[in-house]
């Protein structure tokens, strides 16, 4: 499921005959692949996006309701596309041709709620676990330690206290941990910054970057803010109306300086 | 001012039967109640104007549409006739106009506090692989339960004060089907005063008791 750098460290003879070990470091990319195309009749207009994503930041940029939050509901299966499919890792997890339509429980898609929705009666610790229950009885892969999440997200400390008590820049960080915590295969973020000041919003634009290096999954990320958009799409989206304005990448290289002069400051 | 009440029996079966039809309603109201809060369907208004009828109906005229049904001549009457069952002047009788006229306090109550769950919670449940009936138990009914608590305590006393569906289907059997409300009107009617008294006394002091506690507990669980 991760993405490997495996360094293996040959040490061959006949090729050098001076003995210096020759480092080959092999990278076995596994490559997390989001595909989907989907067209669904809303209020005033139609949904019709046909977009891949490999393991970058995608960008889904454009008004109030021009169908981002539609799009991270059809993928997330917890709205159904009038047509087309849906596909992560060659795995079809919707398909109308197909007749395909795997529940929201079943697709290993993570998604981070706008204003987060974290479950308002039960503690950070509820909070965070909660996927994990729902996994062990399947079985599944090694998940995470939810508290390890917290911990590098700095609000480890946090574990026995409610929502309510936590501040815009904290809530997200526990609901990324819940997500994450029954390891996901695509993250999707619905306005990750919108309830959170603009101060904290910079540094969280960073946070984010560095966690996606660290997790190399498809994120897929909806905003209607500019500088979100420069900072953090690999890839943006312009949506209007339901419709891809263009699929650009013009934003990446203004996206990249940034980057670059900030590494030294990216602290998770 | 207050005479030594003889007969008991009133008290314990209007308790009696306002526990059961509170266990009934429950059972069938909040899962409707679920249901309703969240999808549509075609013909849901309608469905939802007959679950509501009772409320604003006159009692007397929910008892008369369940002598229809269950009456010695009446549409399931006959058939349970047949098999020797007779529902009409027993204490089944006040069970079921006690759960029919109470049912929609429940059920409203209960509605509203589901509509008032946010959507997202549950939705993100979902994304975390929690099931439907893990979802309702673990999210949906934890947060709807104030509300619930609300209808319940509503519908109790509903069912507790029921009179004339009451009336009409089971009567006013001393020692059958004779419940407070019954027995209060009868006893004036028959100019025992002292008697009346009592039993207005044994509710309202309970209905004020049950009310003032469920507040206290609402309060408490704001904070």
């Amino acid at each position: 499921m991760w993405s490997m750098a495996v360094s293996i460290i040959l040490f061959s003879e006949a090729e050098n005959p001076g003995n210096l070990p020759m480092i080959i470091t092999a990278f076995y990319e596994v490559i997390q692949l989001l595909e989907a195309q989907l067209t669904k009749k809303l209020w005033h207009f139609k949904l019709d996006v046909h977009f891949k994503v490999k393991n970058q930041i995608l960008l889904l940029w454009g008004h109030s309701g021009s169908g981002k939050t539609t799009i991270l509901h059809l993928l997330a299966g917890l709205l159904q596309p009038d047509s087309g499919f849906v596909k992560v890792n060659e795995r079809l997890l919707y398909s109308d041709a197909e007749k395909i339509n795997v529940s929201p429980q079943a697709r290993n898609i993570g998604y981070l709620f706008q204003e987060y929705a974290l479950f308002p009666h039960m503690t950070v610790r509820q909070n965070v676990f909660y996927g994990l229950k729902c996994k062990k009885c399947k079985g599944d892969e090694p998940l995470v330690d939810p508290v390890e999440l917290l911990n590098s997200f700095g609000v480890g400390h946090l574990l026995d206290r409610y929502p309510r008590q936590l501040s815009g820049g904290e809530k997200q960080r526990v609901a990324l941990a819940r997500a994450l915590a029954v390891r996901p295969r695509v993250l999707l973020l619905d306005e990750p910054f919108s309830a959170v000041d603009k101060k904290t919003r910079v540094g969280l634009r960073k946070e984010l970057r560095k966690l996606h290096e660290q997790w190399q999954i498809p994120f897929i990320l909806v905003t209607h803010d500019e500088e979100d958009a420069s900072y953090l799409g690999d890839e943006v989206i312009h949506l209007e109306k339901g419709r891809m304005r263009d699929l650009t990448t013009s934003f990446t290289g203004y996206a990249r300086g940034l980057r670059a002069d900030n590494t030294a400051y990216v602290q998770m | 001012m207050f005479t030594q009440l003889t007969d008991w029996f009133p008290v314990l079966l209007s308790l009696r039967v306002a526990f059961i039809s509170v266990f009934i309603i429950s059972f069938l109201g909040l899962p409707l109640a679920r249901l309703m809060a969240r999808r549509e369907f075609y013909g849901k208004e309608f469905v939802e104007a007959a679950i509501t009828l009772p409320l604003v109906l006159p009692p007397s005229v929910v008892g008369y549409a369940l002598l229809v049904v269950i009456g010695k001549n009446g549409l399931l009457g006959k058939t349970l006739a047949g098999m020797g069952i007779t529902l009409v002047f027993t204490w089944y009788a006040v069970v079921l106009a006690a759960t029919v006229v109470a049912f929609p306090l429940m059920y409203q109550s209960a509605k509203a506090a589901f509509q008032s769950v946010d959507v997202n919670l549950e939705k993100a449940a979902r994304t975390l692989g929690a099931g439907e009936v893990r979802i309702f138990f673990t999210v949906t009914l934890p947060l709807a339960w104030p509300g619930i608590v609300a209808g319940l305590v509503l519908s109790f006393a509903r069912a507790l004060g029921e009179f004339g569906a009451t009336l009409m289907v089971a009567g006013n059997i001393p020692g059958q089907t004779q419940t407070i409300p019954t027995a209060i009107y009868f006893a004036v009617e028959s100019g025992r005063n002292e008697a009346a008294r009592t039993l207005v006394a044994i509710i309202t002091v309970f209905s004020f008791l049950v009310i003032f506690w469920v507040n206290r507990w609402a309060k408490k669980q704001k904070h």
